[in-house]
Order: structure tokens, then C-alpha cells, then sequence
């Protein structure tokens, strides 16, 4: 389970987080919505080791990953798929995925997880030759949710997967990643898109400049006054 | 690809290259310095220092997005000290005339005592390997700095250094290593190398830069084609999407710069031999301009591409447009207009041409092999969705 407590973020001389406290427990899906620059994607990357935070504490199953380098935090499990999809371009889709798997060493494992991530994403499989750069949004998006699977994670960390996409290819995104989410992987999830994300989640946080002021289930937050105000336009 | 079939290409690879270097010793014999076609010759040992060095960059500034222009600094380090460490006692002193040679080591020598003309093949290898460890060792120190910067910066800062390399080699208080401005001579050059068998002797000296050439060269298809090789082009497409997937930034970006610049200083050991000199003042940045073209003629993240540009662009600078510039050319007698330096003008006039209609060099992104493979039918037409 992953644990945040009050986490100061700052960027030069601008805050980006206030002092959050967040839980993600094991086997749920989490989600984090809120407006541009409320501090999500500065949460995720905090996580991953990507940022560095000035105080407080994230702890995965008692393991403080704060200061911890990139590739520790990724062997404990916790794997990113980062915003605007960041697909290899020049590189095929075959070898997008084998970069995913690029810190572990059983071979035979791997393998059975590529078959895994092309069972979940047939059409990755019928485009493993080409290059991720050719792949519609859509694609490059189920590539990169792919990528992120192949290192294995417990707990998998999304920004913005409906990034960009057509309503169409959106639903079937979230419903991969509760497909993922049935077969055992935490869901770490941040959204723009609060309706699709509230009603996927298990538990809602709700991110204003820097400070979480709202927290509950998805369907509680759903029906807010406040965040239907905020977010959801009615 | 399956297992069996990739294996099939690796052993088709080996049979072409074998019979590349019987062609290359069979060449070397039939054709006489008279002849024409010697240019031929003289156009596949030039062309294999190029072809190395072209691919050494490629590695960096095509695979790993490292836009450095360092290479003829450690092509420099590389020639200095292959021939440093080559020179034969008898000829040091009048090598040094000006200083008081300070490294009076030979390897050639020091094995041929014990071992023979194997041990004179054993001492230049080592001589070679060594030229591209110094090469390497500079670079790493290099790199800690350097490798920092981005695109430009770091163009401008590998510049730099090169320049500065190239000075501290010719200062006169370095002159009992380096000889100072005065070029080294007299070490190990290609033409040393023949093979004897009863009375017929075999001349290798086209075979021996084009030996190193394609085993170094087989070297860094390998690791390209490895893990390591994946997380370069990783690095090159995506820094930040390449660090979340775990690859340690720093240490791939110091590994490809490092054997980069290895295989740079093995290129200047070999291009010490053809050449029989090493002067630091031919190691220009224009020379490293040059490798450049030929990387981005042949294609930029093509190593069959960097291949090909360098030997067109020294068969081309060496040999074909020759006539340009001795008032000869295709037949035409015109002493007037082909004459010194016209023959630049009409190289620059087809880099132009090249770098304006084919844009992404000879071979883009793709291998020779690629061009043979039967291009894959785009599978299933799009599904009902």
C-alpha cells in the first residue's frame, strides 16, 4: 500500500503541493482529478522519482521511496505511464515493450508477459513490426499502458491516459484498466476527464492548487455539489 | 523473426564478410601501383578508416541522440598513441630529432624477440587496442562534465575540446611524448604486413585496415543490436519516458560516448598505418565535419548507411572527381574551368543535391539486409471497429 504524508513539492521558488496526504491501497483503483497546475502530474512524478519532493514522506508497504533513484522505485513494483503517452517513436512496438522489461532479467518470464500484454491489446500484436511513431493516438496509448506492464507492477501509475482521444477510444481505455485492476494491479489514476474517472475508481481525490480538498468514493464524489460544479459542468 | 532464421542471417553475414576479405588479399595482389584501378585500393583503406569512424559517431549522434563533435580529438589520441608505441628503437632518435624521446617502448618489438613476424601482428594489435583505450579513458574523464549538456551545447563544448586536444599534442614541452609539431614516422604502416609462404609473398597491406575495419565494425552492430543498444535508441527518443522505464541516463549516455570513442581511436591508429604519419595538424574539426557528411549521407542511425557514404565520399573526393581538378574530366579537355579546386565546387554542389533530395541520407533508418526482406503485408485490414 502506498502511503503519502504531507508532501511539500516546489519548483524553484513555486509551491506545486502544499502538504498532501493521499493512500492508495492494494488492489483498488485511486484516482486524483483536478484543474491544469493543481500539482497531479507533480505527484506521480514525486512518486516515481522523477521530481524530487522538499518534505514529508511517500512510503510503499512501510519503504520510503523519497531519495530512492528511479530504478529502485521501479523494481519495488510501481511503474509509470506518463503523460502524452511517450511512446519510442523510431523504435517498433515489439521493442517498446522490451524497454518496459528492461530492468529484469528472466527471460522466460518476459516472455510470458508479453504474450499477457498482447492478450490484453490484440492489436499490439498484430502491429509488433511497426514503428510506434506510425500507431494512431489510441495505439500509442494501449502501447503505453503495455510498456508499463511489462516491468510488472503492483501498482501502476497513470497520467492522463485520455489524453488527446476520441470519446470512443476513451471508454475502452478505462476498460482496460479495469481489466487490469480485475487481474490484480493497483491503479494509481489522474484525469482531466472527472466523470469516466470517478465513476472507474474505487476512491476519489479531489487536488486544488497544491492541496487535496475533497476525498471519498468515486460514486460520493460523483454526486458532490462541489465537484459537479467544478468539474463535471453541471 | 524466429530463432532459426535470424541464426541462418548471422551465418550468411559471416560468409559474406570472409568472402569480402578474400576478395580484398586477392585485389591487393592482382592490381599493380601502374595500374588504374590502383585509386581502387587506396579508395578501400581510406574508406575502411572512414567507414569506422563514420559508424563510431553513428553510434553516438545517430543511436543515442549525443550530438558530439569530438571525433577527430580522439581520433587524434588514437594515431599518437599507436604510433608512439610502434616506433622501432633504431628509428626513434631521428624520429625525435628536436627532444629526447621520453617513451622508448616498442611493442612490435618487444614480442617479435620472443615470438617472431606473430609477435610483430601481436605488438601492432596491442598497439591498436591501446590507442583506442587512451581514446576511451579521455573520453570518460571528458564525459563526467560534458555529458550534461544537451544538443548544441554539448556540440559546442566536444568542439572545444577537440581543439584543445589537438594543441596540447603539438606544445613543444610535451614534444619528448608527442614530438611536439613534427610529425611521427617510420612506425608499423600497412605495408609491413605480408604473409610469406615459401617463396611467394602475400601483400596485406589493403587487408589489414579492412580487417579492423569490419571486426570493429561487427563489434558495435552487436551492441546495437543488444539490450544496451535498445536503451540508446530508448535515450534518443525519449530522455524523460526512457529514465520512468528505469534506464540509468547518465551511465548509458557515459557507455556510448566511452566505446564511441574507443572505436574513434582505433580509427586513428588505423589511419595512422595507411596513412605511415601522425601529425596532429591533419585532425581538424573539418575532418570531423566530414565524418559527419558521410554519416548523414549514408543516413543517420544506419550503420550499412555510414558504410556506404564513407566509401562513396572517398571514392568520390579521391578518385572519380579527380579529373576536376587536372583539367580532365568524363572526356572533356577544358584545362581552363577543371582546374585546382573546381573539383570542391562540384563536391559541394552534390552534397547539396543529396542532402535536398534524399533527405534522410542513402539508407534512412534502414540496413542493407532491410532492402532484401520481402516487405511485410500490412496484417488484417482494419477490423470492423
Amino acid at each position: 500500500m502506498l502511503k503519502i504524508h504531507d508532501l511539500h513539492v516546489s519548483y524553484g521558488g513555486i509551491k506545486a503541493l502544499r502538504g498532501i496526504d493521499l493512500e492508495v491501497p492494494d488492489g483498488k483503483i485511486v484516482t486524483l482529478i483536478g484543474a491544469n497546475g493543481a500539482g497531479k502530474s507533480t505527484t506521480l512524478r514525486t512518486i516515481s522519482g522523477l521530481v524530487k519532493a522538499e518534505s514529508g514522506s511517500v512510503t510503499y508497504n512501510g519503504v520510503e521511496l523519497l531519495g530512492q533513484p528511479i530504478y529502485k522505485i521501479l523494481e519495488m513494483g510501481i511503474a509509470m505511464v506518463p503523460e502524452g503517452r511517450r511512446v519510442f517513436a523510431n523504435l517498433s512496438v515489439l521493442e517498446n515493450l522490451k524497454i518496459g522489461a528492461y530492468l529484469r532479467k528472466d527471460r522466460n518470464e518476459i516472455e510470458t508477459d508479453l504474450k499477457w500484454v498482447y492478450s490484453l491489446f490484440p492489436r499490439l500484436e498484430e502491429r509488433s513490426w511497426q514503428l510506434a511513431g506510425t500507431l494512431s493516438g489510441g495505439e500509442q496509448q494501449m502501447l503505453a499502458v503495455g510498456r508499463a506492464l511489462m516491468s510488472r507492477p503492483k501498482l501502476m501509475m497513470m497520467d492522463e491516459p485520455s489524453l488527446g482521444l476520441a470519446p470512443l477510444v476513451v471508454k475502452g481505455i478505462f476498460e482496460i484498466i479495469k481489466e487490469i485492476n480485475r487481474q490484480g494491479v493497483t491503479v494509481l489514476l489522474i484525469e482531466q476527464n472527472a466523470n469516466m474517472a470517478l465513476k472507474t475508481a474505487d476512491i476519489g481525490y479531489v487536488l486544488e492548487t497544491g492541496q487535496i480538498t475533497l476525498t471519498g468514493s468515486g460514486q460520493e464524489l460523483l454526486t458532490n455539489e462541489a465537484v459537479k460544479k467544478a468539474y463535471l459542468g453541471e | 523473426m524466429t530463432e532459426t532464421k535470424s541464426r541462418r542471417a548471422s551465418w550468411l553475414a559471416l560468409l559474406l564478410i570472409l568472402l569480402f576479405w578474400a576478395a580484398v588479399i586477392l585485389l591487393d595482389q592482382i592490381i599493380k601501383p601502374t595500374d588504374k584501378l590502383y585509386m581502387l585500393l587506396t579508395v578501400l583503406q581510406k574508406g575502411s578508416v572512414y567507414a569506422l569512424a563514420a559508424v563510431s559517431m553513428n553510434l553516438l549522434n545517430g543511436y543515442t541522440g549525443l550530438f558530439s563533435l569530438g571525433h577527430a580529438g580522439f581520433m587524434l589520441v588514437g594515431a599518437y598513441t599507436y604510433a608512439i608505441f610502434t616506433i622501432p628503437s633504431t628509428a626513434r632518435d631521428t624520429v625525435y630529432q628536436y627532444y629526447n624521446a621520453a617513451i622508448r617502448v616498442s611493442f612490435p618489438e618487444i614480442f617479435s624477440g620472443a615470438l617472431g613476424g606473430f609477435g610483430t601482428v601481436l605488438g601492432v594489435a596491442l598497439a591498436v587496442i591501446l590507442a583506442g583505450l587512451m581514446a576511451a579513458i579521455l573520453a570518460y574523464l571528458i564525459g563526467l562534465p560534458v555529458l550534461r549538456l544537451k544538443s548544441d551545447y554539448l556540440a559546442i563544448a566536444t568542439l572545444g575540446f577537440a581543439e584543445i586536444v589537438r594543441a596540447v599534442f603539438q606544445w613543444s614541452k610535451l614534444g619528448p611524448i608527442t614530438n611536439g609539431s613534427n610529425l611521427l614516422k617510420s612506425f608499423a604502416r600497412t605495408s609491413t604486413f605480408k604473409l610469406s609462404i615459401g617463396e611467394m609473398s602475400i601483400s596485406l597491406s589493403t587487408f589489414v585496415p579492412v580487417l579492423i575495419a569490419t571486426l570493429s565494425i561487427t563489434v558495435i552492430v552487436l551492441i546495437v543490436n543488444s539490450t544496451y543498444g535498445r536503451a540508446f535508441k530508448a535515450i534518443r527518443d525519449d530522455e524523460v519516458a526512457a529514465e520512468a522505464m528505469g534506464i540509468n541516463l547518465a551511465r548509458h549516455k557515459m557507455l556510448s560516448f566511452v566505446t564511441s570513442s574507443f572505436f574513434a581511436g582505433v580509427a586513428g591508429a588505423t589511419m595512422a598505418m595507411v596513412l605511415s604519419i601522425a601529425q596532429a595538424n591533419n585532425f581538424k574539426s573539418a575532418m570531423t565535419y566530414e565524418i559527419l557528411l558521410m554519416v548523414v549521407l549514408g543516413g543517420i542511425g544506419s550503420i550499412s548507411g555510414s558504410v556506404m557514404g564513407s566509401m562513396l565520399f572517398v571514392a568520390a573526393s579521391e578518385w572519380w572527381l579527380r579529373g576536376l581538378d587536372s583539367g580532365r574530366f568524363l572526356g572533356i579537355n577544358a584545362p581552363g574551368v577543371f582546374r585546382n579546386g573546381f573539383r570542391l565546387v562540384v563536391f559541394s554542389v552534390v552534397i547539396m543535391i543529396v542532402v535536398l533530395f534524399f533527405r534522410k541520407g542513402i539508407m534512412g533508418e534502414r540496413e542493407l539486409p532491410d532492402l532484401f526482406r520481402k516487405r511485410k503485408k500490412p496484417a488484417v485490414k482494419e477490423a470492423t471497429e
